[in-house]
């Protein structure tokens, strides 16, 4: 940081408001898997304790691997998660790249019309979605979680990206086009790149519902091959009993993965927009 | 041959009338710049002549054909851009490449064009870089060296200069005279300086409000201006415009005096107060207040001594006035 400008009483005030941010939002993390390893007994004494020799167990881990088809479910819920950002990454470019390069007639309305999708929840159409899915025969298939997800995404999607590909300069595309390269490729090759930084945010915000949703997985693939992992995770929660063990465990597990692909998605954040193609 | 011809050409966005009714020919090896204030049409205009923007009516013909439903792509044309629009995922070698792999050129005819525009323009040393390693001027020269291994019928410049401090400004600028010179191409360039319009153009066309006020050579427009806007944008500093004049003006009209041509001289038809100096060494800029309040700028060759708030009389030789009537048009038989 400059020397200049530098204030330490500043610095700590920043860091410690930052390091307090931190401790809350991890916490409930932090507890649960701290607890996934230990007996049910000490999660109940000591919630908060750090596992020991005493209560350190993999109980939990071993229930949820013995139990169901954990590797499946994991499977399931990736497939579902990282098709339907493929779909509604790539359908949410395309349409936001129409929107802001393209004069037409309707323009306006159709990226209005297009944007609806934000002010209306998706859920509220669940039991015509269930219809639609039941008549074309997509009940208890993947496709049926997919395309309802891109669906609920690509609103979100255009309307953040429309704007970042407005900001594209038009020089690039039109240099583009003097050298004879198609409209398909003035998309995939000038213009994604300059906004990846946009398109990782999209994937970011959508990731995480899909990931955890419980909703549409319940209604519309409920069946034991397409059980999605926060579905799966339902079954060792019970009326009456519950077993916090397997429950912990499973949860931990589910943060892996979603954590891996913000791993991924993050770093395009940070790197931002490829400078020295314009100025 | 006639490397551009124009007719009767109008551009319209809904119901803004963008380019109106513009003839023009370009000739064939000409250098021909368009200048104008900004907002008057000009990079329209390029963009039309290009085939980015489609024309609303009449035609644009190049090299003989007429292109009005042609792509980009093959009008036989390249173009450089302001904000150089290199590919940044390309190296420089690539980006000259790309439009030539797109014709599909054999490898070996790409290789040998890139190579003598890579020579051409000294870029040897950065052909494996990519345009995020690049200065701002060795960027440009990649987009003009884009431009040539095209090998266009006609070349279109998009203010390639603007982007580029003022020392880096005239060294470019001068290259592309120079390369005017060794290619013999036509060239349109698009530029609101009338600096750098003065110093490459083989033909100026003025435009203002998508009009074209006058075409002629540089000399011919500086000498012979048709109006008063052609008049005072061309040149600097600016011509001054009296409307309280010593001779004999139209009614409501204007007396055109270029800065050189007033002279500081005991007696002279106009009076007026020293308000600014500016000294640049080579030649000293007076800013004048007259008796009538009107602000006047002389310029007189190498270093002057007169003070600011100083009392000054100037004089000007009859044959180097201008008139103009109440309509802004050249008033020719003057005095």
């Amino acid at each position: 940081m400059n020397v200049a400008r530098q204030n330490r009483l500043n610095t700590f005030a920043a860091h410690g408001a930052l390091i307090l941010y931190t401790v809350i939002a991890l916490f409930p993390v932090f507890v649960i898997v701290i607890n996934s390893f230990k007996t049910r007994k000490a999660i109940f004494r000591e919630p908060l304790a750090l596992p020991h020799a005493d209560s350190f167990s993999l109980i939990g881990y071993e229930t949820v691997l013995k139990q169901g088809d954990f590797v499946l479910y994991f499977q399931n819920s990736m497939i579902v998660t990282v098709g339907s950002l493929f779909f509604i990454l790539l359908f949410g470019a395309m349409a936001a790249f129409a929107l802001a390069e393209y004069r037409f007639k309707g323009n306006t309305l159709m990226g209005l019309y297009l944007a609806l999708g934000i002010m209306i929840p998706i859920r509220i159409g669940t039991v015509a979605i269930l219809e639609m899915m039941v008549q074309t025969g997509l009940v208890n298939t993947l496709w049926a979680l997919i395309l309802v997800y891109t669906a609920q995404g690509l609103p979100l999607a255009v309307f953040i990206l429309s704007e970042f590909m407005r900001q594209v300069s038009d020089d690039l595309k039109n240099a583009g086009r003097i050298d004879g390269l198609s409209e398909y490729r003035i998309f995939f090759r000038l213009v994604l790149p300059l906004v990846r930084p946009a398109m990782a945010t999209v994937a970011v915000f959508n990731m995480i519902p899909i990931w955890n949703d419980l909703w549409f997985p319940l209604i519309l693939a409920p069946s034991e091959e397409v059980k999605t992992l926060t579905l799966g995770s339902q079954v060792f929660i019970g009326q009456f009993v519950t077993d916090w063990n397997a429950v912990l465990s499973a949860l931990s597990l589910a943060i892996l993965p979603v954590m891996a692909l913000y791993v991924v998605f993050s770093r395009q954040l940070i790197r931002g927009i490829t400078s020295g193609a314009v100025k | 041959m006639t490397a551009l011809t124009l007719t009767n050409l109008c551009k319209s966005f809904g119901s803004v009338e963008v380019l109106k009714n513009i003839n023009l020919t370009v000739e064939d090896g000409e250098f021909v710049v368009f200048v104008g204030p900004s907002g008057c049409g000009k990079s329209t205009l390029l963009r039309v002549i290009a085939g980015l923007e489609d024309a609303s009516s009449g035609t644009v013909d190049i090299g003989g054909t007429v292109v009005n439903t042609v792509p980009p792509a093959k009008r036989g044309i390249a173009m450089v851009f302001q904000s150089y629009a290199l590919y940044p995922h390309l190296s420089v070698r690539d980006n000259m490449a790309l439009g030539l792999k797109q014709e599909k050129q054999p490898k070996s005819v790409i290789d040998e064009r890139v190579g003598k525009a890579i020579e051409m323009l000294d870029l040897g040393a950065y052909v494996d870089r990519q345009p995020a390693d690049l200065s701002g001027g060795q960027r440009q020269r990649v987009a003009i060296g884009r431009a040539i291994v095209r090998e266009p019928k006609l070349f279109l410049f998009d203010e390639p200069l603007s982007n580029l401090d003022a020392a880096l400004r005239m060294n470019t600028r001068i290259e592309i005279a120079e390369l005017h010179r060794t290619l013999s191409a036509s060239m349109i360039y698009v530029t609101h300086d009338q600096t750098e319009a003065m110093t490459l153009a083989d033909k100026i066309v003025v435009l203002r409000d998508g009009r074209v006020e006058q075409v002629g050579s540089p000399m011919e427009l500086y000498n012979n201006p048709a109006n008063q806007f052609v008049a005072g944008f061309l040149g600097s500093p600016a011509m001054n415009f009296l409307k309280k004049a010593p001779l004999n003006i139209p009614k409501d009209g204007a007396l055109g005096l270029r800065p050189e041509h007033l002279r500081p001289t005991k007696g002279g038809r106009i009076k007026g107060a020293v308000t600014h100096v500016e000294r640049l060494g080579g030649d000293t800029n007076l800013l004048v207040a007259t008796e009538g309040q009107e602000a006047l700028t002389v310029r007189i060759f190498g270093q002057d001594d007169t003070r600011v708030g100083a009392e000054i009389e100037l004089d000007f030789d009859d044959s180097a006035a201008f008139l103009f009537d109440a309509q802004q048009q050249r008033v020719r038989c003057a005095t």
